[in-house]
């Protein structure tokens, strides 16, 4: 249930993409990078579900293994969306990475972007860093949170090739999901620490 | 005693209604004033206005196979006056081709009443905008550059207006 609900919301943006009209006047390279862009907040969405544990099927620590290669996969799609952009219109892409563009919805994305690459960078160095999990958290959290946020704004200001209704809906389960997991983690962690004290 | 509610509703309308209130007297002064002496401010370049720009257009009849207006006034700034026989460049991605495209392009000159309408493909969004660009590049007043807006994808006709500074 909870499967097949995950991907009618991904599948069904992406899909209602691949029929927009605005498809006959880009070039391949544009379209690449506008669907890494669908493809990358779908992504966003799977993340929570994994580390929340929601899927059924999937142990707790596979759904963290998996959690990493999805992050990994996530980063790809960012590099690809912003690499086909580039190529697309170079001046465009630059205003957009020096904050200087005139769309709304440019900072957001960069932000992710940014919020992206620390969070992917920051898991493959862990180890090496001999960060604990406590302190992993402490900077993961806020940065998911800022990933989730400016993504969904970014994604909601474009106006493309992704069709309004479905679009809001993958945004508003990427919010929900990011919610759930949170409450969730508040919650164990107001128990661990009322049992701790007992 | 009075109690000011101060809801995030409340606060998102005030400060909707002052944006409102200053959009508005800046568009009814822009309509009413357009000749006041020494009152008519330069049009500025807009952000990403230059973006694919490229320099030297034709002045041509029509972009591509037409369909779509892009129209505007060039005016001088201060008196306000019309400028006739002005270059006016303008380009956008269509559904002709993209905005780098030189079929993409086109120039057109201003009446004796300063206004200027040329015909070019539909404009379609690109990054994430319905967005055309236009240019005044020929260096006897200060080079603009432009990036208007269209409130919606379906609509066939887009506006830009200059106030031109001497160079």
């Amino acid at each position: 249930m909870i499967w097949a609900a995950l991907a009618l919301a991904i599948g069904v943006p992406i899909a209602f993409a691949a029929a927009s009209e605005q498809l006959a006047w880009r070039g391949p390279v544009y379209i690449l990078a506008g669907f890494a862009g669908i493809v990358a907040l779908g992504l966003v969405l799977v993340q929570p579900l994994l580390i929340g544990g929601y899927l059924p099927g999937l142990s707790a620590y596979r759904g963290r293994r998996v959690h990493h290669w999805i992050g990994g996969a996530l980063a790809l799609a960012v590099v690809i969306h912003v690499a086909g952009l580039w190529i697309t219109s170079p001046p465009d892409m630059i205003d957009a990475l020096t904050f200087s563009s005139p769309t709304p919805f440019s900072p957001f994305g960069v932000i992710a972007m940014w919020a992206i690459f620390a969070v992917a960078l920051l898991a493959l160095l862990r180890r090496r860093l001999g960060l604990r999990l406590r302190t992993w958290r402490i900077v993961h959290l806020p940065l998911a949170i800022v990933i989730v946020a400016a993504s969904v704004v970014h994604c909601l200001l474009i106006e493309g090739t992704m069709e309004t209704i479905s679009k809001a809906a993958l945004c508003a389960a990427v919010l929900a999901a990011t919610i759930k997991v949170m409450a969730d983690l508040w919650r164990k962690r107001a128990l661990r620490g009322e049992r701790i004290s007992n | 005693m009075t109690i000011v509610v101060l809801s995030r509703r409340n606060l998102l309308a005030a400060g909707g209604a002052v944006l409102a209130t200053g959009v508005l007297t800046a568009g009814v002064s822009g309509l009413l004033l357009p000749a006041r002496a020494d009152g008519l401010a330069p049009t500025e370049s807009m952000s990403g206005g230059a973006n694919n720009y490229r320099k030297g257009a034709p002045v041509v009849d029509r972009i591509g196979k037409g369909g779509f207006w892009m129209s505007g006034t060039v005016r001088r700034a201060g008196d306000g006056a019309p400028l006739a026989g002005q270059r006016i460049q303008i380009w956008a991605h269509t559904v002709e081709g993209q905005e780098h495209e030189p079929q993409s392009h086109g120039a057109t000159l201003t009446g004796k009443d300063g206004a200027f309408r040329l015909e070019m493909p539909q404009i379609i969004p690109i990054f994430g905008q319905p967005h055309g660009h236009l240019a005044y590049d020929s260096g006897e007043f200060k080079t603009v550059f432009l990036r208007p807006i269209m409130r919606s994808a379906k609509e066939t006709s887009l506006e830009a207006h200059f106030v031109l500074q001497p160079a």
